[in-house]
C-alpha cells in the first residue's frame, strides 16, 4: 500500500528518503533528512528507512520511536553528564572524611559546607550513584541503545546490500564530492578501475557503472561497540545478586583463625602476622621529598595469612577439620586468590594489645622485683604462679575497660583488648591475706591502702589485625568481555572509514565522479587522486558549505 | 653531573624548543606551503619531544618508577603526550597552524606543572603496579589527542566566526582566548616571582590538623583562620573560604589569582595594542587555511583519541582499581569526571554523526571537551578531593 | 497477488512487528525494574519469623551444666530459645537473671533456654556465670561461626524456634521478664 517504486524498478519500503538501488531521492520523503533545503544530500544511512519513523500508531510505537531517536539519547547523556558532576561537588557519603568531627552525613554536610551542603544533602546527591532516579537514568540509556541498535540495523544492512554500481544522477551529483569531465574514453575509465583496485577498492560495474568500496566493516562499528555497551549493563544487572557478586570485608586479628565470610564455611583464614614497611628516610632517592613531607611513607602493607579449607560435612559451629591450602602473602596490588574468591589487603588497625608484661614489686622500691608475668590476650588465665610462693590470681578482667556512670562500677565496651584493665589478687609468702589491686593503663588502684605490693606494666606488644575484604564476582568475565567488544567497535568504526567512488558514464562521454565516505574526507581525495592519475579525468571538488 | 640534573635540564630544553617551534610555526602564516620554516618547526618540535623523552628516560632511572606517580610528573607527562598527538597529527594533515597552537598549549601545561612539588617522591604501596604505567600513559596519550581537537576547533573558530559585529559567539571566542591568556600570566608571573625569590610561610588547621605552606608569590589570598611564620610577611587581603581543601589549596588558590591578575594585564595590553578583540586581529593570519580541514582534523583527533581515553581512561582504569581497591569503580570524583569525559564526547559523536553537527557547532563541542579535561587535570585535584589526588 | 492479498499481508507484517516491539519492551521494563528494587533492596540474607532455624553444633562452656556440646538439630521436639549475648553487653547482663529465673520451670515443659557467648576469653564468661548463677547452657562460638550464620547485628538477639525447629520469633534487643514469659509460652510443644 505504502510501498515505494522508483522509477529504477525497485521496491522500497515506507519512510526510504533515497532508493535503496539506485539512490535516486525519493519525492515525498525529503524532509525527513532535511535534503530538501541542502543541495547535498544526507547520506545517513544511506536514506533508507529507519523504522522508528514509519509508523506511529500504538502506544507501543510510540515509546519505540521516542527511545528510537538519538536526539533522545544524546538528552539522556546530557542528564547523566550533568548529574554526575553534580555529584563531585561534595564527596560521597562513603568518602567522608574519616577524620570528619562527625561522620554522620545529616551532620557532616552542614558542618563542613554550610547550606549548600545541607541542600546537597537533603536532595540525597550524597549517595546520588546509587540513587533511583541515578540507575534510572543509566537504565534508559541502556534502553535506547537496545532500541537504537534494534532500529538501525536493519535498514543500514538492507541499504548496503541493495546497493547497485548503478545510480541515478541527482544521486551523484549531489555527494559532497563531485565533479564532471567531458569526452572520457572507455580506456581512461579502465585505468581508473584498475588504479582503485590497485587500492584495495572492491569494484562491481554494471553498464559501464562503477562502484569502488573500501572498508565497508567499518560501518558496523557503532552497532558491535553498542552491543559491548549493552553487555557491560547486563553484567551491571547480574552484579546485583549475590550468587554473581559476593562482598564481604573481614577483620582478622594476628594468630586468629576466622572463618571466611561469605564461603559458607568452607574457606578459613588464619592471620600469621601483619607487616608495615617504611621507605628509608636516608634514602638518596627520595630524600628531598620525605624531608619535606616530614612523616614517614608507606612502602609496604603485607598480610601473612594461611588458607584452610574445611574438609568434609560438619555442622556450623562444630570443630572443623580442616586442610591447609595454601600460605599467601597478601599485599595491596596483590591480592590472594583461591578457590573463586579474591583476599585484598585494605585497612589495617593497631588499638590492641597482644600482650601485656607485669613485674611484682614492693610499693616502695621498684627495684625489688618479685617476679614477672605475661598476660597473653588470647588466652587469660586465671592464675600465674611466679615462683617462690608468689601468685597472682586474676579476679577480673576488662578488655576495653570504661566505668559505668550510671552504677559507677567497672565495665568493658567491647570483647577486644584494647584498653586491658585488671582486678588481681596477689598472694605474697610474707603476707596473711591475698592483697587486690586494680590496675590499668595509667591506672593502678590499692585496693585497701595496705598493699606491700604492686603490679607494674613492664612491656607490651600490639596487636595488629588486617582488613581484608573478600570478593567472588563472576560477572567480571561478562564486564570483561562487554569491554572487548565495545573496544572492538570503536577502533572498526574509528579508525577505519568507509570509502565509495562512483564512475557514472552518460552517453555523451561525459563521466560523472562522486565520492562518499563517513569521515577522512581527505583521505578519500588522496584515493581519487591516485585513482585519476594519467587520465583527464578531473579532480572532486568538495560542494559542502559549512554552516 | 647527575642523572636528576640531566634529566631537569632536559625538561628545560624541551620547553625552551618548543617555545622557538612556535616561533618558527608562527613564520609560515606568511609562506607558502611547505616552507622551510615549516620545516625548521616540525624538526625543533621533534627535537624538543626528544628532548623531554630523556627527561622521561632518565627521571625514569633515577627513581626506579615510571615518572606519572605525582601531579608535576603527570601533567609533564600529558604536555609530552599533547606534543605527541600533534606530531601524529601533523604528519596526517601538513598543517603547520596546528602548531602554532598545539605547542603553546603543551607549554602551558608544562609550565602549569612546575606549580606542583618536583621532588622524586617515593611510591606508596596502592600504586606499587604495572598498570600504573599502564593506565596513566594510556590516559594521557588519550586526552594529548582530543586536546588536538580543541586545537583545531579553536583555530577554526578564529577563522570562521564573523567579527565585524560583537555576538555572543564572539564573546565565548574571546573568553576562550581570555583563558589562554590567564595561563600565560601564570607563566609570566611564576618566571618573575622565581626569579625575585619570594618566600612566605603560614600555618593553618585543615582537618583538625596543623599544616604549614610556603607561598612563593605574595598572599593576595590567605590561608582560612592562618597565622603567618614568616616575619614582615604582606598579609592577605582575603582569606581562603572553608570549603576549598586540599593539599596546598591556599597557595594554589593565590597563584590562580595572580595569574587571572596578570593574565587580564597581559589581555588588555594586547587589546590597547591591537584595537580590536583579539579573535578579530588573528583572524586574518588564518584566511589561508581551509575551514574543511580544520573541523576534518577537529573530528577526526576526537575519532582517534576516543577509543585510546577509553582504553585508558576506562578499561584499564578499572582493571587496576579491582586489582588494587578490590572494586572496579567507585565514584571517586575523578573518576567520575573521566565518565563525564567519556559521556561528553560520546555525544559529541552521536550529535556529530547523527544529527550532522559539522562546522561550528562542532567546533565549539571540541572547546567544551577540553574545558572538561583541563577541569579533570586542575579543578578536581584543587576543589575535589578523592583518592587520585595524591594528597593523602 | 490480490490487492486484499498485499493488505493481509501489510496487517500480518505490522502485528508481527508490533508483537516483536512489545516483547523487546517488556522485556526491559523487567530488567530495569529488577535493577531498581535490588538496588533498593537490602541484600543480606537473614533469618526472620517464619524460617525453619539453621542448624549448629557448639561447645557447652558452662561448667554449672553437664552437657560438653549442643547440636540444635537434637532438640527438635523441644522449643528452643536461642540468645545471643556477651559478658560486655549491658542489656545481655540485665537479661540474664530473667532468663535464669524462667529456665528451670520451663525445662520441664520441654522449652531449652540456650545461649550463644560472643566473647573470646573463656575467663571473662567463666566469672560471669559465676556471678550470675547460671545453670542454661552457654555455648561458645570463637570463632563467630555461629554469629555469621544467623547474620547477628546487635545483640542481645533472640529466636524463639518451636518444637519443628521453625523461628515463631525474632527479638533484637533486651527482654524484661513478662515478654520473656509470654515468648516461653509461645513456643511450648503442645
Amino acid at each position: 500500500m505504502n510501498n515505494i517504486k522508483c522509477e529504477c524498478g525497485h521496491v522500497n519500503p515506507e519512510g526510504t528518503v533515497l532508493c535503496e538501488a539506485c539512490g535516486k531521492p525519493i519525492e515525498k520523503n525529503q524532509h525527513i533528512d532535511g535534503n530538501d533545503k541542502k543541495k547535498l544530500l544526507n547520506m545517513r544511512y544511506d536514506g533508507s528507512a529507519r523504522r522508528s519513523q514509519t509508523y506511529n500508531k500504538s502506544i507501543i510505537d510510540k515509546i519505540w520511536s521516542f527511545f528510537s531517536s538519538v536526539k533522545v539519547g544524546v538528552w539522556l547523556i546530557v542528564i547523566a553528564l550533568v548529574a554526575s558532576a553534580i555529584g563531585t561537588i561534595y564527596p560521597q557519603e562513603a568518602y567522608i572524611p574519616s577524620d570528619a568531627p562527625d561522620r554522620d552525613p545529616a551532620v557532616f554536610y552542614e558542618d563542613a559546607y554550610g547550606l549548600p551542603g545541607k541542600i546537597f544533602y537533603q536532595l540525597g546527591f550524597h549517595n546520588l550513584y546509587s540513587s533511583w532516579w541515578y540507575l534510572l537514568i543509566i537504565s534508559l540509556i541502556g534502553v535506547s541503545l537496545v532500541i537504537c541498535s534494534l532500529d538501525r540495523f536493519v535498514p543500514l544492512h538492507r541499504a548496503l546490500k541493495m546497493q547497485k554500481p548503478k545510480r541515478h544522477e541527482t544521486f551523484i551529483n549531489r555527494q559532497r564530492f563531485y565533479s564532471e569531465t567531458e569526452n572520457v574514453t572507455d580506456e581512461e575509465r579502465e585505468t581508473i578501475k584498475q588504479n582503485l583496485k590497485k587500492q584495495r577498492y572492491r569494484v562491481s560495474e554494471q553498464d559501464g557503472h562503477i562502484l569502488a568500496e573500501k572498508g565497508r566493516f567499518s560501518r558496523w562499528g557503532p552497532y558491535v561497540n553498542h552491543i559491548g555497551l549493552i553487555i557491560i549493563l547486563i553484567a551491571a544487572l547480574l552484579r546485583t545478586t549475590p550468587w554473581f557478586y559476593l562482598d564481604e570485608y573481614m577483620w582478622v586479628r594476628e594468630g586468629e583463625q576466622k572463618v571466611v565470610p561469605g564461603t559458607n564455611g568452607e574457606y578459613y583464614i588464619k592471620n600469621n602476622n601483619f607487616i608495615m614497611e617504611l621507605y628509608d628516610k636516608n634514602d638518596k632517592r627520595f630524600q628531598a621529598a620525605l624531608k619535606k613531607k616530614g612523616e614517614d611513607v608507606p612502602s609496604n602493607f603485607q598480610t601473612n595469612a594461611t588458607i584452610y579449607k574445611k574438609s568434609g560435612d560438619t555442622v556450623a559451629g562444630a570443630p572443623p577439620k580442616l586442610e591447609k591450602v595454601k600460605d599467601v602473602s597478601i599485599r595491596l596490588n596483590h591480592p590472594a586468590k583461591f578457590g573463586g574468591y579474591t583476599v585484598y589487603q585494605s585497612g589495617y588497625q593497631q588499638n590492641e594489645f597482644k600482650s601485656m608484661t607485669f613485674n611484682l614489686h614492693e610499693k616502695n622500691d621498684p627495684k625489688k622485683v618479685a617476679g614477672t608475668f605475661k598476660v597473653d590476650f588470647g588466652n587469660v588465665k586465671s592464675s600465674y604462679d611466679l615462683g617462690n610462693g608468689y601468685k597472682v590470681n586474676v579476679e577480673n578482667y576488662y578488655p576495653e575497660y570504661y566505668l559505668d556512670e550510671e552504677d559507677k562500677i567497672p565495665r568493658s565496651k567491647s570483647k577486644y583488648a584494647r584498653f586491658p584493665a585488671f582486678v588481681f589478687s596477689v598472694t605474697a609468702p610474707d603476707r596473711k591475706k591475698p592483697e587486690m589491686s586494680f590496675v590499668g593503663i595509667g591506672k593502678n588502684i590499692d585496693a585497701t591502702g595496705k598493699n606491700k605490693y604492686k603490679l607494674g606494666v613492664e612491656k607490651y606488644e600490639p596487636l595488629y589485625a588486617s582488613g581484608l575484604p573478600v570478593k567472588r564476582d563472576y560477572t567480571l568475565p561478562i564486564f570483561a568481555i562487554g569491554a572487548i567488544i565495545f573496544m572492538i567497535g570503536v577502533i572498526q568504526g574509528m579508525y577505519w572509514q568507509h570509502r565509495r567512488i562512483w564512475l557514472h558514464p552518460k552517453k555523451d562521454s561525459t563521466l560523472l565522479l562522486a565520492g562518499h565516505t563517513n569521515k577522512n574526507w581527505h583521505g578519500l581525495r588522496r584515493d581519487i587522486e591516485k585513482a585519476i592519475s594519467n587520465t583527464s579525468v578531473k579532480i572532486v571538488e568538495d560542494q559542502q558549505e559549512l554552516e | 653531573m647527575s642523572l636528576i640534573s640531566v634529566s631537569s635540564t632536559m625538561l628545560y630544553t624541551a620547553f625552551v624548543l618548543y617555545i622557538i617551534a612556535t616561533a618558527f610555526f608562527g613564520a609560515t602564516i606568511k609562506a607558502k606551503k611547505n616552507s622551510v620554516s615549516a620545516k625548521i618547526g616540525i624538526t625543533l618540535t621533534i627535537i624538543g619531544f626528544a628532548a623531554q623523552l630523556v627527561y622521561f628516560i632518565t627521571r625514569w632511572i633515577a627513581s626506579g618508577h615510571i615518572p606519572v606517580s605525582n601531579m608535576f610528573e603527570f601533567v609533564t607527562f600529558f604536555g609530552m603526550a599533547l606534543v605527541f598527538a600533534f606530531i601524529i597529527l601533523y604528519f596526517i594533515y601538513k598543517l603547520t597552524v596546528l602548531g602554532l597552537f598545539a605547542l603553546p598549549v603543551a607549554i602551558i601545561v608544562i609550565a602549569y606543572a612546575s606549580m606542583f612539588p618536583r621532588e622524586i617522591a617515593p611510591l606508596v604501596p596502592s600504586l606499587q603496579s604495572h598498570w600504573l604505567y599502564i593506565h596513566v600513559t594510556t590516559v594521557a596519550l588519550g586526552e594529548g589527542i582530543l586536546s588536538i581537537s580543541f586545537v583545531a576547533g579553536l583555530i577554526y573558530l578564529i577563522r570562521q566566526i564573523d567579527q565585524s559585529v560583537r555576538s555572543k559567539r564572539t564573546t565565548w571566542l574571546e573568553i576562550t582566548l581570555f583563558t589562554l591568556f590567564v595561563f600565560i600570566g601564570f607563566s609570566v608571573i611564576s618566571v618573575i616571582f622565581n626569579i625575585s625569590g619570594y618566600n612566605a610561610e603560614f600555618k593553618y588547621v585543615e582537618n583538625e590538623q596543623e599544616v604549614t605552606v610556603a607561598y612563593h608569590m605574595p598572599p593576595l589570598i590567605g590561608p582560612n583562620n592562618g597565622e603567618e611564620i614568616t616575619k614582615n610577611a604582606m598579609t592577605p587581603w582575603v582569606e581562603l573560604p572553608q570549603w576549598m581543601r586540599g593539599k596546598d589549596a591556599p597557595r594554589k588558590a593565590n597563584t590562580i589569582v595572580w595569574s587571572l591578575f596578570t593574565g587580564a594585564i597581559i589581555y588588555l595590553l594586547t587589546r590597547l595594542i591591537l584595537r580590536k578583540r583579539v579573535g578579530a586581529a588573528l583572524q586574518p593570519l588564518m584566511r589561508k587555511v581551509s575551514p574543511d580541514m580544520l573541523d576534518e582534523i577537529s573530528y577526526r583527533s576526537v575519532a582517534i583519541g576516543f577509543p585510546v581515553f577509553t582504553l585508558g581512561g576506562l578499561i584499564f582504569a578499572a582493571i587496576w582499581a579491582q586489582i588494587a581497591w578490590n572494586r572496579f569503580w567507585g565514584w571517586d570524583p575523578k573518576e567520575v569526571w573521566a565518565l563525564i569525559t567519556w559521556l561528553f564526547y560520546a555525544a559529541f559523536l552521536h550529535l556529530r554523526l547523527s544529527r550532522g553537527w559539522h562546522g561550528e557547532k562542532s567546533a565549539w563541542l571540541s572547546l567544551g571537551g577540553f574545558a572538561i579535561i583541563m577541569f579533570n587535570l586542575v579543578g578536581v585535584n584543587l576543589i575535589l578531593a578523592g583518592m587520585h589526588s595524591y594528597a593523602s | 497477488m490480490g490487492l486484499d492479498q498485499i493488505r493481509e499481508n501489510k496487517k500480518k507484517k505490522k502485528k508481527k512487528r508490533l508483537i516483536f516491539r512489545s516483547i523487546v519492551l517488556i522485556l526491559l521494563l523487567v530488567a530495569v525494574a529488577y535493577a531498581l528494587l535490588t538496588n533498593l533492596s537490602d541484600k543480606k540474607t537473614t533469618y526472620e519469623a517464619g524460617d525453619s532455624a539453621p542448624d549448629f553444633k557448639l561447645e557447652q562452656i558452662n561448667s554449672a551444666n553437664n552437657q560438653s556440646s549442643i547440636q540444635l538439630s537434637d532438640l527438635k521436639g523441644k522449643g528452643v530459645m536461642l540468645n545471643f549475648w556477651a559478658t560486655y553487653c549491658k542489656p545481655c547482663e540485665k537479661e540474664m537473671p530473667y532468663m535464669q529465673k524462667l529456665y528451670p520451670k520451663y525445662k520441664d515443659k520441654g522449652v531449652e533456654i540456650i545461649t550463644v557467648n560472643l566473647d573470646s576469653n573463656k575467663l571473662v564468661v567463666d566469672r560471669f556465670i559465676n556471678k550470675f548463677n547460671l545453670t542454661f547452657p552457654v555455648l561458645a562460638d570463637r570463632q563467630d561461626q555461629v554469629r555469621e550464620l544467623y547474620n547477628i547485628v546487635p545483640i542481645p538477639s533472640t529466636f524463639f524456634i518451636d518444637s519443628k525447629g521453625k523461628i515463631v520469633k525474632k527479638v533484637e534487643g533486651g527482654l524484661t521478664l513478662d515478654k520473656l514469659a509470654g515468648y516461653l509460652q509461645d513456643i511450648e510443644p503442645k
